[in-house]
């Protein structure tokens, strides 16, 4: 196989050149599948670096680091968004197709089958009782999950005000997300124009 | 035919409000799955949503269930590719031209700008989900104690979920 002649051109076009011509889509798109299988409890970004930098070492840490920026900054779930760009690197545009495939489709059968057991027994006491204690606790994990994000990214007053326009337009004024979005996005972007961002974060 | 065409409406849209995370998108997806298209009731979506935080993978996918309870399991797939699909073309496109505006001053802008909006987001989403889920002391006390665990210790967060139906089996079950 001449990986690297045969692939199309939308693939050699690409900045992000495979890492190296050796890993299959096939092989790709198990890892994924692995993790995506094995990532319990949420916080699939941390099974993605285990099995992508460290097991595998498809990517180095600082490459990690740099797609989970991008990840974060686009809208979609950091898991897929990671798995577009990591696939992506490796083998261009089937690659983020494996990637992002596999990364679903254990969770997605998964809940195909927990949907349809809560279907047809949701209404059971014993299982109303216990699926307001797994709310409850998912209550506790999100909130949990969101305080450590916070805790990394807001580093200053005004993101606190930058929180709290968002929360308060989308929860308090019920207005839409795009609409809140965009207008705390552009007031918090502007904020931190490029003059402006190399003074707050010296 | 009509419920096919309302899925992906709803997910496609859904999709580009995940800023931050999938709970981003749920006070939108709460007001259209259970207000506007009634696929489900409000206490179902929790449920849904909360069995989808032991589920491995990324934590949305519920939405299949959602899909396959509208339109049976073509649903599910139609919503799985209205869901993911346009974050991911746009995370293909964006990702290519994001390494190559390294350069661009404005491009740790939009990052530094972004992310106390996506916290803001993710906070109005535990917020609509808080609101459904916990009523009264015992729910309270379930959720503080995760959260609490959750901040001083790494266990991993599916076993206190686990036990959170433990807990939420002996304070509520009434035979």
């Amino acid at each position: 196989m001449s990986d690297v002649s045969a692939k199309p051109a939308l693939e050699s076009s690409s900045p992000a050149a495979p890492a190296s011509g050796d890993i299959s889509v096939v092989s790709i798109f198990l890892e994924f599948l692995l993790i995506g299988a094995t990532s319990f409890g949420g916080g699939v970004v941390a099974y993605l670096r285990s099995g992508l930098v460290i097991k595998r070492g498809w990517v180095d840490d600082q490459k990690f680091v740099e797609y989970l920026a991008i990840s974060q900054t686009l809208p979609g779930l950091n898991a897929t968004n990671m798995a577009v760009l990591v696939g992506d690197r490796l083998r261009g545009f089937f690659g983020a197709l494996a990637a992002i495939v596999a990364i679903c489709l254990p969770g997605a059968v998964l809940m195909l089958i927990a949907g349809a057991l809560y279907q047809s027994h949701g209404d059971k006491p014993l299982v109303t009782a216990m699926l307001r204690g797994v709310a409850a606790a998912a209550v506790g994990l999100i909130l949990a999950t969101t305080i450590q994000l916070g805790k990394k990214s807001l580093a200053h007053v005004y993101d606190l005000i930058f929180v709290g326009l968002t929360v308060f337009g989308v929860d308090r004024l019920h207005q839409s997300v795009p609409r809140v979005l965009i207008a705390v996005g552009i007031l918090a972007i502007l904020w931190y124009h490029p003059r402006k961002f190399r003074e707050v974060s010296q | 035919m009509n419920q096919i065409i309302a899925l992906i409406r709803v997910f496609s849209y859904l999709s580009i409000l995940t800023v931050g995370g999938g709970l981003a998108a749920f006070p939108e997806m709460k007001v259209l799955t259970v207000d506007v298209h009634k696929w489900l009731t409000f206490p179902q979506l929790i449920h849904l949503y909360s069995m989808g935080q032991i589920a491995p993978g990324p934590n949305m996918m519920m939405i299949v269930s959602i899909g396959e309870w509208a339109a049976g399991i073509p649903g599910a797939i139609v919503v799985l590719i209205a869901f993911f699909g346009p974050t991911a073309l746009l995370a293909f496109y964006v990702g290519r031209l994001w390494v190559k505006l390294e350069k661009w001053p404005w491009r740790n802008s939009i990052q530094r700008g972004l992310s106390p909006v996506a916290i803001g987001l993710l906070l109005a989403g535990c917020l609509s989900l808080a609101r459904g889920a916990v009523s009264g002391w015992v729910t309270l006390a379930i959720a503080g104690a995760v959260l609490l665990i959750l901040l001083r210790s790494k266990i991993n967060p599916a076993f206190l979920v686990l036990a959170g139906a433990v807990a939420g089996g002996l304070a509520f079950y009434r035979p």
